[in-house]
């Protein structure tokens, strides 16, 4: 009787998953056939592009850019990949899968730099230099950018659709009046910001509002940049500044310290919480990337009454850049398709159009902008004067992998299970 | 042999399907995670066939159980089992006892602590990230300015970001969620003793406690056995609930389970795989003993 039972329920459980294999299937004949007839001769068929792009305004930008997709591509078809979901990482996850299945999309977002490395190691997406030189890309990007997306062997991986800036401090200006602070003061160093901070601490407010790991990387390596300096900072990528030496020492002393100013429930939130405590007027100051303009747009605030921004103080000059862009994978189903969208999102008007939207800003040096925000503006003056260094936290430094070992000892260090000399030691491991 | 073919023929063929399956996905994965587990396939490209993978037989395994970080993910993991296995038995024990006894209002009840069980851990991890907030004092939410409002401010803690024992408050949701299911087992384990054992015992002159610990309790215990089995395996496996109240990153709230995700999408199939070994043995050791206690007690 009993085992009778069981036999029945193995062969329902079964059954059920002959049924999802085949609905698997049936789903990946149909996209296989689709792109081949686009593929075969001339150009036409569908695109499919795959992003994480799936709300606000980031699906905003997508929507544009597909906007001047068909207009300059009007023989394809724009076909949504975008998959929703924990900040990008349901669409890796789907993503490697289909890779490794040898089922790629026809192209897919990834954020430029280090953290294609492993997508190039794996053979998986192909050198896109000849386009650059095809479409002119090569001189419209800063040749600082150009040069972190170019490999040791000379290729370029991916086209970068939109620059982001991650040194960038928010501030409350109510909060630092209440505080007895000038809110449109400048901080040369970290020195000088920490009066600031312990003046908003006093006042009763939080004074530094973060969040879970990722932020508190971010926050990282904005003090890593601010107190290595970018040439030393950017030695850490490459082997040439030593994760072990008394600098980063130091710098790890400045993150511990900064750390102290922040809120106790951080390890729960995610980003736009710790933003919009400065938005409400709960926390003093947010380090966070030029992303967190998007959210103080929506909650109706308006710079600089309301909000107040400026590099992270000792990294004036110095611009931290992360990218969105766009790859070629080995083995996409319609190349000609996957040209054509790289063509329109390198293309000035598909950038200014993006870019405006989504709240970044163009990689060309030569779109339009005079129509975006004060931000905005702000940011493409600093991008085509600072220097340009690689973010850690956004993949454009280091590969995937360092990012997670890094990111581990971070928690570690900030939950206070190691200490400073675990956690340079740690780091120093992470990186090798 | 026709005879035995015309026995077992029909039966076997109706099985085959099932069986198939299950030797591919289930034991034919398994022997696939082991193969890649005792393999140094620490990176994309050598998951892509890009560069060469050897056998390193159990370097991997060494490495990781020789780890302080891995260490710390296993030490999570039990104290995590031990207050999810202790607080659902205890709960849900004690809710079935209380059920066992009144005439009235036994479905309504019932109903109430089991509904959680329907709700997702996922959806249940969300509520209970904002409930088990760690801020204290002024800026507290959740179960701390609960505790203000009833003026136990002692009580407020930071609950799941505390390095060693925040797993435990992990645990709270586990048990909310659960006891009632092993309240379910436990009454359904009441109602089949019948009522002439008790009155037997009754007219034998048995106290109440007599009843219960000489009567009844011996007859509760395969259901009591049956219930550490379902929600220890599922305590072991658990990932869900810890993803959606904390994140993968955070140290205080590491176990087996969310490593393997970290490895897994940092390339490093090797040591996810490993990982998956090490649960599925830890699994085994629980679930393995009582599948065969069963199969003895169907034989006799």
């Amino acid at each position: 009787m009993r085992s009778g039972r069981l036999v029945s329920a193995t062969a329902g459980a079964a059954v059920l998953a002959l049924g999802l294999a085949a609905c698997g299937g049936s789903g990946d004949t149909g996209d296989t056939s689709d792109g081949s007839t686009g593929g075969e001769d001339m150009a036409g068929g569908d695109v499919e592009v795959f992003t994480w792009w799936a709300a606000g305004s980031e699906k905003a930008g997508l929507d544009a850019l597909v906007g001047v997709f068909e207009e300059q591509h009007p023989d394809f078809t724009f076909v949504n990949g975008a998959v929703a979901g924990g900040a990008g990482s349901a669409a890796k996850d789907l993503l490697q899968s289909r890779l490794q299945a040898g089922d790629p999309p026809d192209t897919f977002q990834a954020h430029a730099g280090a953290e294609l490395q492993d997508y190039i190691d794996a053979a998986q997406i192909e050198d896109v230099s000849a386009l650059y030189d095809e479409f002119g890309l090569t001189d419209a990007f800063p040749p600082d950018l150009v040069d972190r997306l170019t490999t040791e062997d000379g290729a370029i991986y991916s086209v970068p659709s939109n620059i982001h800036r991650a040194n960038v401090v928010w501030a409350n200006p109510t909060v630092l009046e209440d505080a007895g602070l000038d809110p449109a003061a400048e901080y040369a160093d970290l020195d000088a910001w920490y009066e600031a901070l312990d003046a908003v601490q006093e006042s009763g407010a939080t004074a530094l509002s973060i969040a879970t790991t990722w932020t508190q990387v971010h926050l990282l390596e904005t003090v890593l940049l601010s107190t290595l300096g970018p040439e030393a900072y950017t030695g850490l990528w490459d082997g040439s500044t030593d994760w072990e030496g008394p600098e980063v020492t130091a710098a790890l002393e400045h993150f511990e310290r900064l750390m102290g100013y922040t809120n106790g429930d951080r390890d729960g939130l995610d980003w736009p919480d710790a933003t919009q405590q400065v938005i409400d007027g709960d926390a003093g100051f947010n380090v966070m990337g030029d992303w967190a303009e998007a959210a103080f747009q929506e909650a109706g605030s308006m710079a600089p009454d309301d909000y107040v921004y400026f590099p992270v103080p000792g990294t004036d000059g110095e611009f931290d850049f992360l990218a969105d862009s766009f790859t070629m994978p080995v083995g996409a189903p319609n190349p000609d398709g996957t040209r054509a969208w790289l063509d329109t999102a390198g293309s000035t008007e598909g950038q200014e159009a993006f870019n405006k939207a989504k709240g970044s800003i163009p990689a060309r040096t030569d779109a339009d902008t005079s129509d975006f925000s004060e931000y905005q503006q702000t940011a493409v003056e600093a991008f085509a004067s600072d220097t340009i260094v690689s973010s850690l936290a956004h993949g454009a430094a280091t590969p995937v992998a360092t990012l997670n070992a890094i990111s581990d000892a971070t928690s570690k260090f900030t939950t206070g299970a190691s200490d400073l000399a675990t956690f340079q030691s740690e780091l120093a491991a992470a990186t090798m | 042999m026709r005879h035995r073919l015309r026995r077992f023929g029909a039966p076997l063929l109706l099985l085959a399907p099932s069986l198939i399956l299950l030797a591919v996905f289930v034991y034919g994965l398994i022997a696939a995670n082991f193969r890649t587990s005792i393999t140094d396939n620490h990176t994309a490209a050598q998951a892509t066939g890009q560069q060469p993978v050897t056998t390193v037989w159990f370097e991997n395994y060494v490495a990781l159980l020789g780890s302080d970080d891995f260490q710390h993910s296993l030490t999570n993991l039990v104290l995590f089992t031990v207050a999810f296995l202790v607080g659902t038995m205890v709960m849900g024990f004690g809710w079935a006892w209380m059920l066992d006894k009144p005439d009235r209002g036994e479905g309504f009840f019932r109903s109430i602590y089991l509904f959680p069980m329907a709700v997702s851990f996922v959806a249940s991890g969300v509520v209970w990230r904002w409930l088990l907030n760690s801020n204290q004092g002024e800026g507290a939410s959740g179960l701390n300015r609960l505790f203000q409002m009833v003026g136990l401010d002692f009580l407020q803690n930071n609950w799941w970001n505390n390095i060693t024992f925040g797993i435990l408050a992990i645990a709270l949701p586990a048990i909310w969620q659960l006891s009632g299911y092993v309240m379910a087992l436990f009454l359904a384990g009441f109602r089949g003793i019948p009522d002439e054992l008790r009155e037997a015992a009754r007219v034998d002159g048995a106290r109440e406690w007599q009843l219960y610990r000489l009567v009844l309790f011996p007859q509760l215990s395969p259901i009591a056995l049956s219930a550490l089995i379902i929600i220890g395996h599922m305590s072991l496996k658990s990932f869900d609930l810890i993803m959606s109240i904390s994140k993968p990153a955070n140290y205080q709230t590491k176990v087996p389970a969310v490593d393997m995700y970290v490895f897994k999408s940092s390339f490093n199939y090797a040591d996810a795989a490993a990982v998956g070994t090490i649960l599925l043995v830890i699994v085994a050791l629980v679930v393995v003993p009582y599948l065969v206690r069963t199969h003895k007690a169907e034989k006799r």
